[in-house]
Protein backbone atom coordinates (compact mmCIF):
# COMPACT_ATOMS: atom_id res chain seq x y z
CA UNK A 1 0.00 0.00 0.00
CA UNK A 2 1.36 3.32 -0.97
CA UNK A 3 -0.14 5.66 1.55
CA UNK A 4 -2.60 5.43 4.38
CA UNK A 5 -5.62 7.61 4.24
CA UNK A 6 -8.90 7.14 5.96
CA UNK A 7 -11.25 9.49 4.14
CA UNK A 8 -12.12 9.82 0.47
CA UNK A 9 -14.64 7.01 0.26
CA UNK A 10 -17.29 7.49 -2.36
CA UNK A 11 -19.69 6.86 0.49
CA UNK A 12 -19.49 9.91 2.77
CA UNK A 13 -21.51 7.97 5.27
CA UNK A 14 -18.75 5.35 5.49
CA UNK A 15 -16.12 8.08 5.98
CA UNK A 16 -18.20 9.44 8.83
CA UNK A 17 -18.62 6.03 10.45
CA UNK A 18 -14.89 5.28 10.38
CA UNK A 19 -13.99 8.73 11.60
CA UNK A 20 -16.52 8.46 14.39
CA UNK A 21 -15.28 5.12 15.68
CA UNK A 22 -11.68 6.28 15.44
CA UNK A 23 -12.51 9.37 17.48
CA UNK A 24 -14.15 7.22 20.11
CA UNK A 25 -10.93 5.19 20.40
CA UNK A 26 -8.97 8.38 20.99
CA UNK A 27 -11.50 9.54 23.57
CA UNK A 28 -11.16 6.19 25.30
CA UNK A 29 -7.38 6.60 25.15
CA UNK A 30 -7.65 10.05 26.74
CA UNK A 31 -9.76 8.64 29.58
CA UNK A 32 -7.31 5.82 30.17
CA UNK A 33 -4.36 8.23 30.23
CA UNK A 34 -6.14 10.32 32.83
CA UNK A 35 -6.83 7.19 34.86
CA UNK A 36 -3.10 6.37 34.95
CA UNK A 37 -2.17 9.90 36.01
CA UNK A 38 -4.85 9.96 38.70
CA UNK A 39 -4.06 6.51 40.06
CA UNK A 40 -0.30 7.15 40.34
CA UNK A 41 -0.82 10.57 41.90
CA UNK A 42 -3.37 9.11 44.33
CA UNK A 43 -0.85 6.51 45.42
CA UNK A 44 2.09 8.88 45.75
CA UNK A 45 0.15 11.70 47.45
CA UNK A 46 -2.03 9.40 49.51
CA UNK A 47 -5.09 11.03 47.98
CA UNK A 48 -8.01 8.68 48.45
CA UNK A 49 -10.48 10.91 46.65
CA UNK A 50 -8.34 10.82 43.51
CA UNK A 51 -8.04 7.06 43.90
CA UNK A 52 -11.84 6.81 43.88
CA UNK A 53 -11.91 8.91 40.70
CA UNK A 54 -9.45 6.59 38.97
CA UNK A 55 -11.52 3.61 40.04
CA UNK A 56 -14.87 5.00 38.97
CA UNK A 57 -13.54 6.19 35.61
CA UNK A 58 -12.98 2.55 34.72
CA UNK A 59 -16.74 2.21 34.28
CA UNK A 60 -16.66 4.84 31.53
CA UNK A 61 -13.73 3.09 29.87
CA UNK A 62 -15.59 -0.21 29.96
CA UNK A 63 -18.72 1.36 28.51
CA UNK A 64 -16.68 2.85 25.66
CA UNK A 65 -15.11 -0.51 24.93
CA UNK A 66 -18.54 -2.07 24.55
CA UNK A 67 -19.82 0.79 22.40
CA UNK A 68 -16.80 0.74 20.08
CA UNK A 69 -16.98 -3.04 19.71
CA UNK A 70 -20.62 -2.71 18.76
CA UNK A 71 -19.87 -0.06 16.15
CA UNK A 72 -17.07 -2.16 14.69
CA UNK A 73 -19.39 -5.18 14.38
CA UNK A 74 -21.89 -3.00 12.58
CA UNK A 75 -19.27 -1.72 10.18
CA UNK A 76 -18.12 -5.27 9.46
CA UNK A 77 -21.68 -6.42 8.87
CA UNK A 78 -22.87 -3.50 6.80
CA UNK A 79 -19.80 -2.31 4.93
CA UNK A 80 -17.66 -5.43 4.53
CA UNK A 81 -14.50 -3.32 4.70
CA UNK A 82 -11.41 -4.45 2.81
CA UNK A 83 -7.70 -3.63 2.72
CA UNK A 84 -6.81 -0.55 4.82
CA UNK A 85 -10.39 -0.15 6.04
CA UNK A 86 -10.48 -3.75 7.20
CA UNK A 87 -7.14 -3.38 8.95
CA UNK A 88 -8.38 -0.22 10.66
CA UNK A 89 -11.41 -2.02 12.08
CA UNK A 90 -9.33 -5.02 13.17
CA UNK A 91 -6.69 -2.75 14.73
CA UNK A 92 -9.38 -0.81 16.58
CA UNK A 93 -11.00 -3.94 17.97
CA UNK A 94 -7.62 -5.08 19.30
CA UNK A 95 -6.51 -1.65 20.49
CA UNK A 96 -9.56 -1.12 22.66
CA UNK A 97 -9.02 -4.48 24.34
CA UNK A 98 -5.58 -3.28 25.40
CA UNK A 99 -6.93 0.12 26.42
CA UNK A 100 -9.55 -1.53 28.55
CA UNK A 101 -6.90 -3.65 30.25
CA UNK A 102 -4.78 -0.54 30.83
CA UNK A 103 -7.87 0.91 32.52
CA UNK A 104 -8.14 -2.21 34.69
CA UNK A 105 -4.50 -1.87 35.74
CA UNK A 106 -5.03 1.80 36.64
CA UNK A 107 -8.10 0.83 38.61
CA UNK A 108 -5.99 -1.77 40.42
CA UNK A 109 -3.45 0.92 41.36
CA UNK A 110 -6.36 3.00 42.67
CA UNK A 111 -7.44 0.15 44.97
CA UNK A 112 -3.86 -0.44 46.11
CA UNK A 113 -3.50 3.22 46.94
CA UNK A 114 -6.66 3.08 49.09
CA UNK A 115 -5.28 0.01 50.81
CA UNK A 116 -1.89 1.62 51.36
CA UNK A 117 -3.36 4.81 52.80
CA UNK A 118 -4.19 2.97 56.01
CA UNK A 119 -0.66 1.66 56.40
CA UNK A 120 2.72 2.89 57.43
CA UNK A 121 4.53 2.79 54.09
CA UNK A 122 8.01 3.82 53.17
CA UNK A 123 7.80 6.95 51.05
CA UNK A 124 11.14 6.36 49.38
CA UNK A 125 9.62 3.78 47.05
CA UNK A 126 6.94 6.21 46.01
CA UNK A 127 9.47 8.30 44.14
CA UNK A 128 10.39 5.29 42.05
CA UNK A 129 6.71 4.53 41.42
CA UNK A 130 6.10 8.12 40.44
CA UNK A 131 8.98 7.99 38.01
CA UNK A 132 7.83 4.71 36.51
CA UNK A 133 4.26 6.03 36.36
CA UNK A 134 5.31 9.12 34.42
CA UNK A 135 7.38 7.03 32.06
CA UNK A 136 4.51 4.62 31.42
CA UNK A 137 2.02 7.44 30.99
CA UNK A 138 4.26 9.03 28.34
CA UNK A 139 4.51 5.70 26.61
CA UNK A 140 0.72 5.27 26.46
CA UNK A 141 0.29 8.84 25.27
CA UNK A 142 2.88 8.40 22.53
CA UNK A 143 1.41 5.06 21.44
CA UNK A 144 -2.02 6.67 21.08
CA UNK A 145 -0.43 9.55 19.25
CA UNK A 146 1.20 7.10 16.81
CA UNK A 147 -2.22 5.50 16.35
CA UNK A 148 -3.92 8.85 15.75
CA UNK A 149 -1.30 9.98 13.23
CA UNK A 150 -0.67 6.51 11.71
CA UNK A 151 2.99 7.10 12.44
CA UNK A 152 4.94 3.82 12.20
CA UNK A 153 8.29 5.40 13.05
CA UNK A 154 6.92 6.63 16.31
CA UNK A 155 5.25 3.29 16.95
CA UNK A 156 8.66 1.59 16.77
CA UNK A 157 10.25 4.24 18.98
CA UNK A 158 7.55 3.78 21.61
CA UNK A 159 7.73 -0.01 21.46
CA UNK A 160 11.44 0.20 22.22
CA UNK A 161 10.69 2.07 25.48
CA UNK A 162 9.09 -1.07 26.86
CA UNK A 163 12.52 -2.55 27.62
CA UNK A 164 13.39 0.46 29.80
CA UNK A 165 10.08 0.07 31.61
CA UNK A 166 10.86 -3.59 32.27
CA UNK A 167 14.29 -2.61 33.65
CA UNK A 168 12.79 0.02 35.90
CA UNK A 169 10.23 -2.47 37.17
CA UNK A 170 12.95 -5.03 37.92
CA UNK A 171 14.91 -2.34 39.77
CA UNK A 172 11.91 -1.52 41.96
CA UNK A 173 11.31 -5.21 42.65
CA UNK A 174 14.91 -5.73 43.78
CA UNK A 175 14.75 -2.71 46.06
CA UNK A 176 11.51 -3.87 47.64
CA UNK A 177 12.84 -7.38 48.23
CA UNK A 178 15.85 -5.99 50.05
CA UNK A 179 13.60 -3.79 52.10
CA UNK A 180 11.26 -6.64 53.01
CA UNK A 181 14.18 -8.84 54.09
CA UNK A 182 15.48 -6.12 56.34
CA UNK A 183 12.15 -5.42 57.99
CA UNK A 184 9.43 -8.07 57.89
CA UNK A 185 6.85 -5.56 59.17
CA UNK A 186 7.17 -3.76 55.82
CA UNK A 187 6.13 -6.81 53.83
CA UNK A 188 2.45 -5.94 53.56
CA UNK A 189 2.86 -2.34 52.32
CA UNK A 190 5.83 -3.34 50.18
CA UNK A 191 3.76 -5.97 48.43
CA UNK A 192 1.15 -3.34 47.60
CA UNK A 193 3.84 -1.12 46.13
CA UNK A 194 5.16 -4.10 44.20
CA UNK A 195 1.69 -4.83 42.77
CA UNK A 196 1.41 -1.19 41.73
CA UNK A 197 4.78 -1.36 39.97
CA UNK A 198 3.67 -4.59 38.35
CA UNK A 199 0.47 -2.93 37.11
CA UNK A 200 2.50 -0.10 35.56
CA UNK A 201 4.81 -2.58 33.89
CA UNK A 202 1.78 -4.35 32.41
CA UNK A 203 0.47 -1.04 31.11
CA UNK A 204 3.77 -0.67 29.24
CA UNK A 205 3.19 -4.06 27.61
CA UNK A 206 -0.29 -3.01 26.50
CA UNK A 207 1.09 0.24 25.06
CA UNK A 208 3.61 -1.80 23.12
CA UNK A 209 0.79 -3.96 21.74
CA UNK A 210 -0.94 -0.83 20.50
CA UNK A 211 2.26 0.13 18.66
CA UNK A 212 2.24 -3.28 16.99
CA UNK A 213 -1.34 -2.72 15.79
CA UNK A 214 -0.29 0.63 14.32
CA UNK A 215 2.33 -1.12 12.20
CA UNK A 216 -0.20 -3.75 11.15
CA UNK A 217 -2.70 -1.05 10.30
CA UNK A 218 -0.35 1.03 8.19
CA UNK A 219 1.94 -1.61 6.69
CA UNK A 220 -0.28 -4.67 6.66
CA UNK A 221 2.37 -6.67 8.49
CA UNK A 222 1.64 -8.49 11.71
CA UNK A 223 4.65 -7.91 13.97
CA UNK A 224 3.34 -9.45 17.17
CA UNK A 225 5.68 -11.92 18.83
CA UNK A 226 8.64 -10.75 16.78
CA UNK A 227 11.77 -8.84 17.71
CA UNK A 228 12.16 -5.07 17.72
CA UNK A 229 14.48 -5.47 14.72
CA UNK A 230 11.74 -7.16 12.72
CA UNK A 231 9.35 -4.45 13.79
CA UNK A 232 11.74 -1.81 12.50
CA UNK A 233 12.15 -3.70 9.25
CA UNK A 234 8.39 -3.87 8.75
CA UNK A 235 8.02 -0.19 9.57
CA UNK A 236 10.72 0.89 7.15
CA UNK A 237 9.55 -1.39 4.35
CA UNK A 238 9.33 0.81 1.30
CA UNK A 239 5.98 0.89 -0.36
CA UNK B 1 9.46 -11.83 26.71
CA UNK B 2 8.26 -12.11 23.17
CA UNK B 3 9.44 -15.51 22.06
CA UNK B 4 6.76 -18.07 21.36
CA UNK B 5 7.21 -20.74 24.02
CA UNK B 6 7.65 -24.30 22.93
CA UNK B 7 4.34 -25.89 23.80
CA UNK B 8 4.70 -29.17 22.04
CA UNK B 9 1.86 -27.97 19.83
CA UNK B 10 2.48 -28.89 16.25
CA UNK B 11 3.29 -25.55 14.64
CA UNK B 12 2.31 -27.01 11.29
CA UNK B 13 -1.30 -26.90 12.49
CA UNK B 14 -0.99 -23.18 13.07
CA UNK B 15 0.51 -22.68 9.68
CA UNK B 16 -2.07 -24.77 7.83
CA UNK B 17 -4.60 -22.62 6.04
CA UNK B 18 -2.69 -19.50 7.01
CA UNK B 19 -0.19 -19.64 4.23
CA UNK B 20 -1.19 -17.50 1.30
CA UNK B 21 -1.33 -19.17 -2.06
CA UNK B 22 1.51 -18.39 -4.38
CA UNK B 23 1.58 -18.53 -8.16
CA UNK B 24 5.04 -20.04 -7.90
CA UNK B 25 3.48 -23.26 -6.59
CA UNK B 26 0.84 -23.49 -9.30
CA UNK B 27 0.67 -25.26 -12.62
CA UNK B 28 -0.10 -22.68 -15.24
CA UNK B 29 -3.11 -23.38 -17.47
CA UNK B 30 -3.27 -20.14 -19.40
CA UNK B 31 -0.27 -17.97 -20.12
CA UNK B 32 -1.09 -14.51 -21.42
CA UNK B 33 1.87 -12.65 -22.94
CA UNK B 34 1.86 -8.99 -23.90
CA UNK B 35 -1.71 -9.33 -25.12
CA UNK B 36 -3.18 -6.26 -26.81
CA UNK B 37 -6.64 -5.83 -28.27
CA UNK B 38 -8.07 -2.99 -30.32
CA UNK B 39 -11.68 -2.21 -31.17
CA UNK B 40 -11.00 -0.34 -34.41
CA UNK B 41 -8.66 2.45 -33.40
CA UNK B 42 -9.23 2.33 -29.68
CA UNK B 43 -7.06 0.08 -27.61
CA UNK B 44 -8.99 -1.93 -25.01
CA UNK B 45 -6.15 -4.05 -23.66
CA UNK B 46 -2.69 -2.56 -23.35
CA UNK B 47 -0.29 -5.44 -23.14
CA UNK B 48 -1.53 -7.87 -20.50
CA UNK B 49 0.88 -10.38 -18.97
CA UNK B 50 -0.49 -12.93 -16.59
CA UNK B 51 -0.45 -16.61 -15.69
CA UNK B 52 -3.74 -18.25 -14.81
CA UNK B 53 -3.28 -21.32 -12.62
CA UNK B 54 -4.83 -24.71 -13.28
CA UNK B 55 -7.70 -25.94 -11.08
CA UNK B 56 -8.02 -22.62 -9.33
CA UNK B 57 -10.57 -19.85 -9.50
CA UNK B 58 -9.18 -16.61 -10.87
CA UNK B 59 -11.31 -13.47 -10.66
CA UNK B 60 -11.02 -10.36 -12.81
CA UNK B 61 -12.24 -7.23 -11.10
CA UNK B 62 -12.23 -3.59 -12.11
CA UNK B 63 -14.53 -0.71 -12.99
CA UNK B 64 -16.74 -0.78 -16.08
CA UNK B 65 -14.78 -0.45 -19.28
CA UNK B 66 -11.50 -1.58 -17.74
CA UNK B 67 -11.22 -4.50 -20.16
CA UNK B 68 -11.96 -7.40 -17.87
CA UNK B 69 -14.76 -8.83 -20.01
CA UNK B 70 -12.75 -8.21 -23.14
CA UNK B 71 -9.86 -10.15 -21.66
CA UNK B 72 -12.17 -12.98 -20.61
CA UNK B 73 -13.70 -13.17 -24.09
CA UNK B 74 -10.24 -13.23 -25.60
CA UNK B 75 -9.55 -16.52 -23.87
CA UNK B 76 -11.98 -18.43 -26.09
CA UNK B 77 -11.81 -15.99 -28.99
CA UNK B 78 -15.34 -14.71 -28.58
CA UNK B 79 -13.97 -11.39 -29.77
CA UNK B 80 -13.49 -12.93 -33.22
CA UNK B 81 -17.24 -12.48 -33.59
CA UNK B 82 -16.96 -8.71 -33.15
CA UNK B 83 -16.16 -6.64 -36.25
CA UNK B 84 -13.03 -4.57 -36.37
CA UNK B 85 -11.18 -6.33 -33.57
CA UNK B 86 -7.45 -6.81 -33.90
CA UNK B 87 -5.22 -8.57 -31.41
CA UNK B 88 -1.49 -8.78 -30.76
CA UNK B 89 0.45 -10.97 -28.39
CA UNK B 90 -0.20 -14.52 -27.26
CA UNK B 91 -2.56 -16.47 -25.09
CA UNK B 92 -1.31 -19.98 -24.53
CA UNK B 93 -3.67 -22.71 -23.46
CA UNK B 94 -1.61 -25.52 -21.99
CA UNK B 95 1.42 -24.33 -23.93
CA UNK B 96 0.01 -23.60 -27.38
CA UNK B 97 -1.08 -20.24 -28.72
CA UNK B 98 -4.84 -20.07 -29.23
CA UNK B 99 -4.42 -17.29 -31.78
CA UNK B 100 -2.30 -19.51 -34.01
CA UNK B 101 -3.66 -19.91 -37.56
CA UNK B 102 -3.90 -23.65 -37.20
CA UNK B 103 -6.29 -23.46 -34.27
CA UNK B 104 -9.83 -24.69 -34.88
CA UNK B 105 -12.00 -22.15 -33.05
CA UNK B 106 -14.89 -24.56 -32.54
CA UNK B 107 -12.51 -27.00 -30.91
CA UNK B 108 -11.03 -24.20 -28.78
CA UNK B 109 -14.49 -23.21 -27.53
CA UNK B 110 -15.18 -26.80 -26.59
CA UNK B 111 -12.04 -26.76 -24.47
CA UNK B 112 -12.82 -23.31 -23.07
CA UNK B 113 -16.49 -23.09 -22.14
CA UNK B 114 -18.30 -19.90 -21.33
CA UNK B 115 -21.27 -18.82 -19.23
CA UNK B 116 -22.81 -15.39 -19.57
CA UNK B 117 -24.45 -12.84 -17.34
CA UNK B 118 -28.01 -13.73 -18.25
CA UNK B 119 -28.85 -17.42 -18.33
CA UNK B 120 -29.44 -18.39 -21.94
CA UNK B 121 -30.92 -21.90 -22.07
CA UNK B 122 -32.22 -23.06 -25.43
CA UNK B 123 -36.01 -23.31 -25.74
CA UNK B 124 -35.79 -27.07 -25.42
CA UNK B 125 -36.13 -29.57 -22.62
CA UNK B 126 -33.72 -29.61 -19.72
CA UNK B 127 -32.32 -32.88 -21.02
CA UNK B 128 -31.80 -31.61 -24.56
CA UNK B 129 -30.10 -28.46 -23.30
CA UNK B 130 -27.42 -30.49 -21.58
CA UNK B 131 -27.16 -33.08 -24.36
CA UNK B 132 -26.91 -30.39 -27.03
CA UNK B 133 -23.15 -30.15 -27.17
CA UNK B 134 -22.74 -33.89 -27.58
CA UNK B 135 -25.53 -34.11 -30.16
CA UNK B 136 -23.81 -31.59 -32.42
CA UNK B 137 -20.65 -33.63 -32.07
CA UNK B 138 -22.67 -36.48 -33.55
CA UNK B 139 -23.27 -38.45 -30.36
CA UNK B 140 -26.68 -40.11 -30.39
CA UNK B 141 -26.23 -43.14 -28.17
CA UNK B 142 -29.05 -42.88 -25.66
CA UNK B 143 -27.21 -44.52 -22.79
CA UNK B 144 -24.13 -42.33 -23.14
CA UNK B 145 -26.27 -39.23 -23.37
CA UNK B 146 -28.23 -40.22 -20.25
CA UNK B 147 -24.99 -40.69 -18.36
CA UNK B 148 -23.51 -37.40 -19.45
CA UNK B 149 -26.71 -35.48 -18.69
CA UNK B 150 -26.91 -36.88 -15.19
CA UNK B 151 -23.20 -36.37 -14.51
CA UNK B 152 -23.29 -32.79 -15.79
CA UNK B 153 -26.44 -31.88 -13.88
CA UNK B 154 -24.92 -33.36 -10.75
CA UNK B 155 -21.72 -31.44 -11.44
CA UNK B 156 -23.75 -28.26 -11.70
CA UNK B 157 -25.58 -29.05 -8.43
CA UNK B 158 -28.93 -29.13 -10.23
CA UNK B 159 -29.69 -32.86 -10.52
CA UNK B 160 -31.76 -33.21 -7.36
CA UNK B 161 -33.94 -30.28 -8.34
CA UNK B 162 -34.72 -31.42 -11.90
CA UNK B 163 -34.30 -35.19 -12.05
CA UNK B 164 -38.07 -35.75 -12.13
CA UNK B 165 -38.73 -33.29 -14.89
CA UNK B 166 -35.86 -33.68 -17.31
CA UNK B 167 -38.21 -33.45 -20.24
CA UNK B 168 -39.87 -30.21 -19.17
CA UNK B 169 -39.01 -27.02 -20.97
CA UNK B 170 -35.84 -25.43 -19.55
CA UNK B 171 -37.40 -21.99 -19.72
CA UNK B 172 -39.69 -23.03 -16.86
CA UNK B 173 -36.78 -23.11 -14.44
CA UNK B 174 -35.96 -20.21 -12.11
CA UNK B 175 -33.16 -17.83 -13.05
CA UNK B 176 -30.72 -19.46 -10.64
CA UNK B 177 -31.63 -22.93 -11.92
CA UNK B 178 -31.30 -21.77 -15.52
CA UNK B 179 -27.83 -20.43 -14.78
CA UNK B 180 -26.78 -23.75 -13.28
CA UNK B 181 -28.35 -25.52 -16.27
CA UNK B 182 -26.19 -23.42 -18.57
CA UNK B 183 -23.16 -24.44 -16.54
CA UNK B 184 -24.24 -28.09 -16.84
CA UNK B 185 -24.48 -27.59 -20.60
CA UNK B 186 -21.00 -26.09 -20.62
CA UNK B 187 -19.42 -28.89 -18.61
CA UNK B 188 -21.19 -31.67 -20.57
CA UNK B 189 -18.56 -31.39 -23.30
CA UNK B 190 -15.79 -31.66 -20.67
CA UNK B 191 -13.98 -28.38 -21.20
CA UNK B 192 -10.66 -27.63 -19.50
CA UNK B 193 -11.41 -24.02 -18.72
CA UNK B 194 -14.70 -22.40 -17.72
CA UNK B 195 -15.14 -18.69 -18.30
CA UNK B 196 -17.88 -17.05 -16.25
CA UNK B 197 -18.89 -13.54 -17.23
CA UNK B 198 -20.77 -12.04 -14.26
CA UNK B 199 -22.62 -15.30 -13.77
CA UNK B 200 -24.52 -14.19 -10.67
CA UNK B 201 -25.42 -10.62 -11.49
CA UNK B 202 -28.96 -11.51 -12.54
CA UNK B 203 -29.55 -13.88 -9.61
CA UNK B 204 -31.08 -13.44 -6.19
CA UNK B 205 -28.83 -13.82 -3.10
CA UNK B 206 -29.72 -17.45 -2.39
CA UNK B 207 -29.18 -18.54 -6.00
CA UNK B 208 -25.96 -16.53 -5.95
CA UNK B 209 -24.70 -18.46 -2.92
CA UNK B 210 -25.61 -21.77 -4.57
CA UNK B 211 -23.75 -20.71 -7.68
CA UNK B 212 -20.72 -19.66 -5.62
CA UNK B 213 -20.79 -23.01 -3.86
CA UNK B 214 -20.86 -24.64 -7.28
CA UNK B 215 -17.87 -22.59 -8.46
CA UNK B 216 -15.98 -23.84 -5.42
CA UNK B 217 -16.75 -27.44 -6.46
CA UNK B 218 -16.01 -26.84 -10.13
CA UNK B 219 -12.40 -25.93 -9.55
CA UNK B 220 -11.64 -29.53 -8.64
CA UNK B 221 -12.06 -30.42 -12.30
CA UNK B 222 -11.76 -27.18 -14.21
CA UNK B 223 -9.78 -24.02 -14.34
CA UNK B 224 -12.30 -21.29 -13.63
CA UNK B 225 -11.98 -17.65 -14.64
CA UNK B 226 -14.70 -15.31 -13.46
CA UNK B 227 -15.47 -11.68 -14.17
CA UNK B 228 -17.51 -10.00 -11.49
CA UNK B 229 -18.61 -6.54 -10.48
CA UNK B 230 -19.31 -7.80 -7.02
CA UNK B 231 -16.08 -7.54 -5.09
CA UNK B 232 -17.32 -9.49 -2.12
CA UNK B 233 -18.12 -12.27 -4.55
CA UNK B 234 -14.59 -12.20 -5.94
CA UNK B 235 -13.32 -12.26 -2.36
CA UNK B 236 -15.52 -15.22 -1.50
CA UNK B 237 -15.03 -17.50 -4.47
CA UNK B 238 -11.63 -16.83 -5.99
CA UNK B 239 -8.14 -18.07 -5.18
CA UNK B 240 -6.45 -15.37 -7.22
CA UNK B 241 -7.65 -11.91 -8.13
CA UNK B 242 -6.58 -9.64 -10.95
CA UNK B 243 -7.39 -5.95 -10.82
CA UNK B 244 -7.64 -4.30 -14.22
CA UNK B 245 -7.91 -0.61 -14.86
CA UNK B 246 -8.07 1.22 -18.19
CA UNK B 247 -6.93 -1.81 -20.15
CA UNK B 248 -3.98 -2.57 -17.93
CA UNK B 249 -3.36 -5.25 -15.36
CA UNK B 250 -2.63 -3.23 -12.22
CA UNK B 251 -2.24 -6.00 -9.67
CA UNK B 252 -2.55 -9.77 -9.73
CA UNK B 253 -2.06 -11.78 -6.59
CA UNK B 254 -3.65 -14.30 -4.27
CA UNK B 255 -7.08 -13.15 -3.19
CA UNK B 256 -6.19 -12.90 0.50
CA UNK B 257 -3.42 -10.42 -0.21
CA UNK B 258 -5.50 -8.36 -2.60
CA UNK B 259 -8.31 -7.95 -0.10
CA UNK B 260 -6.29 -7.44 3.07
CA UNK B 261 -3.11 -5.78 1.92
CA UNK B 262 -3.04 -4.70 -1.72
CA UNK B 263 0.28 -3.31 -2.86
CA UNK B 264 -0.99 -0.71 -5.33
CA UNK B 265 -2.89 2.38 -4.34
CA UNK B 266 -5.23 2.05 -7.34
CA UNK B 267 -6.24 -1.42 -6.14
CA UNK B 268 -6.77 -0.17 -2.59
CA UNK B 269 -8.88 2.75 -3.78
CA UNK B 270 -11.05 0.51 -5.93
CA UNK B 271 -11.72 -2.27 -3.45
CA UNK B 272 -12.32 0.08 -0.52
CA UNK B 273 -14.66 2.25 -2.59
CA UNK B 274 -12.57 5.41 -2.75
CA UNK B 275 -12.17 7.80 -5.57
CA UNK B 276 -8.57 7.99 -6.74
Amino acid sequence: MESMELGHHISQQFNAELENVRNKVLTMGGLVEQQIVDAVKALVDNDSQLAETAISNDLKVNALEVAIDEECSQILARRQPTAGDLRLVVAIIKTITDLERIGDEAEKIGHLSLHLSGMEANKQHFAAIQHLGEHVHRMVRDALDAFARLDVEQAVTVAKVDDQIDDQYNGITRQLITYMMEDPRSISPSLDVMWAARALERIGDHAKNICEYVIYLVKGKDVRHTSIEQMEKAARRAD
Amino acid sequence: MNAIPSTGLDMAILQAGRQNLSLKDEQIMLQINNFKLYYGESQALKGIDMSIPRNKVTAFIGPSGCGKSTLLRSINRMNDLVDNVTVEGRIELDGSNIYDKSVNVVDLRRRVGMVFQRPNPFPKTIYENVAYGLRIQGMNDRRTLDEVVEKSLRGAALWDEVKDRLHDNALGLSGGQQQRLVIARAIAVEPEVLLLDEPASALDPISTLKLEELIYELKNNYTVVIVTHNMQQAARVSDYTAFLYMGELIEFSDTNSIFTNPQKKQTEDYITGRYG
